[in-house]
């Protein structure tokens, strides 16, 4: 089956796009890049650097512009789903949704419209064994993005590895954060996948952080040999 | 042993992780030993080693396992307590002489507990997630448990421990699955 990974960059779309790689054809990415920082569909902290992520994995991206306003977000993300059918023969679509029902049932819904199959392989995964299995399989992970008490500055752009998985699982006890992020409480970005045939290298990045709220943006980066 | 079946369109599919591993974790989560297996591979060998079934969902758009319905004729012969999820309740309802009809529900709904068994005291009335485009329209002898505004939510066979629902217990709703297997062995009925 011809599939098609809805990526933010994070590493929740990667790391679905490995799993749908092992079962079935990927045949493109899908990004939809919203405008609005806020967005409640779409993840974006260097969603702009999405196109990198599509050209190391040797994958078509198929990316459409969004104003990431609560309920036209979703038509846009319908025209992408459209676009990669007219230009890639999709049959379904795979993303990176682990817990959150509000993601799930509005993708659903339009692939559902649309004809198209969905899967969403990291539904109600196991956080934990989760992240340790992105580790094992050589995933380079940094966090792009913090949006909750106890992350401090020192979190951005700081490499999701063993001693990071141990502090956020710190954080889960004491402060109720979700292990993967799933909250919204950080974002991440893939440097690195075991199906990537280069690596994405950071040349020049800029931080923004106060108050538990921070971005790591990425300004320039590009493709290097693994 | 419980054996949880995958009534995905084919073994080993990427459906397995979306609507099978989330059953898996359950039951391990709830200290019983656990046996996923492919619809097609069912044997009266395994069945025979099991103190329970689960029968799983599937994607949207695999209704595969409507047009085989032989692969489930065991379902007739067996004592083995048996949950039914989504694509496991309409396998449950056509086996047993119901019949399906067209009826899409994507995201959460209220269910309403409108019948009496032990397995729904807990909760008269709880907010489920729900993923099919089929629902059972007559369930011919089973017994209807509970129903949402669009359709019947939960059967249970007259006679037997076998329970249908139709909305995705693993999604916020765990308690279904733990009860029915604190249930099963209670359910179980000896040859």
């Amino acid at each position: 089956m011809k599939l098609g990974v809805l990526c933010s960059g994070g590493k929740d779309s990667l790391f679905a796009c490995g799993r749908a790689m092992e079962k079935e054809e990927v045949v493109c990415l899908i990004a939809i890049r919203p405008e609005n920082e806020e967005s409640y569909m779409f993840h974006t902290p260097n969603v702009s650097l999405v196109p990198l992520q599509a050209e190391a994995a040797g994958l078509p991206l198929i990316e459409i512009q969004s104003a990431g306003e609560k309920e036209t977000e979703l038509g846009d993300l319908r025209q992408g789903l459209i676009l990669a059918r007219e230009q890639q023969g999709i049959e379904g679509v795979v993303t990176g949704a682990v817990l959150s029902v509000y993601q799930a049932t509005r993708i659903q819904q339009i692939c559902h419209d649309l004809g198209l199959w969905c899967f969403n392989p990291l539904w109600y995964i196991d956080q934990e064994k989760y992240l340790n299995s992105l580790l094992e399989k050589g995933f380079k992970v940094l966090v792009s993005g913090v949006f909750a008490e106890p992350f401090d500055e020192r979190w951005l752009g700081r490499p999701l590895d063993y001693s990071a998985v141990t502090l956020l699982k710190h954080y889960r006890e004491h402060y109720g954060i979700m292990l993967t992020g799933e909250g919204g409480e950080y974002e991440t970005f893939v440097l690195d996948a075991p199906f990537f045939t280069k690596r994405i290298e950071i040349i020049e990045a800029s931080t923004d952080y106060q108050n538990y709220r921070g971005f790591y943006r990425i300004i320039r980066a590009r493709l290097v040999d693994k | 042993m419980i054996l949880v079946i995958d009534l995905c369109c084919r073994g080993g599919s990427l459906g397995f992780d979306e609507f099978v591993r989330p059953i898996v974790a359950i039951v391990e989560r709830s200290g019983f030993d656990v046996a996923p297996i492919h619809f097609r591979r069912i044997t009266e060998n395994c069945l025979s080693e099991a103190d329970a079934v689960i029968l799983c969902g599937t994607p949207l758009a695999d209704h595969a396992f409507l047009k085989e319905p032989a692969a489930f004729a065991w379902l007739k012969e067996t004592r083995l307590p048996v949950l039914g999820i989504c694509a496991g309740m309409e396998v449950i309802c056509t086996i047993f002489g119901g019949s399906l009809g067209a009826c899409t529900e994507i995201g959460m709904t209220r269910v309403n507990v409108t019948g009496d068994d032990r397995l729904f005291q807990k909760e008269s009335s709880f907010s489920a997630y729900e993923l099919h485009t089929f629902s059972c329209t007559n369930p011919n002898n089973l017994e209807v448990l509970a129903i949402s505004e669009r359709c019947i939510q939960v059967v249970r066979h007259p006679e037997k421990p076998i329970f249908g629902v139709m909305f995705h217990p693993e999604v916020r709703n765990d308690w279904v699955v733990e009860q029915f297997l604190t249930l099963s062995g209670k359910y179980r009925i000896t040859p």
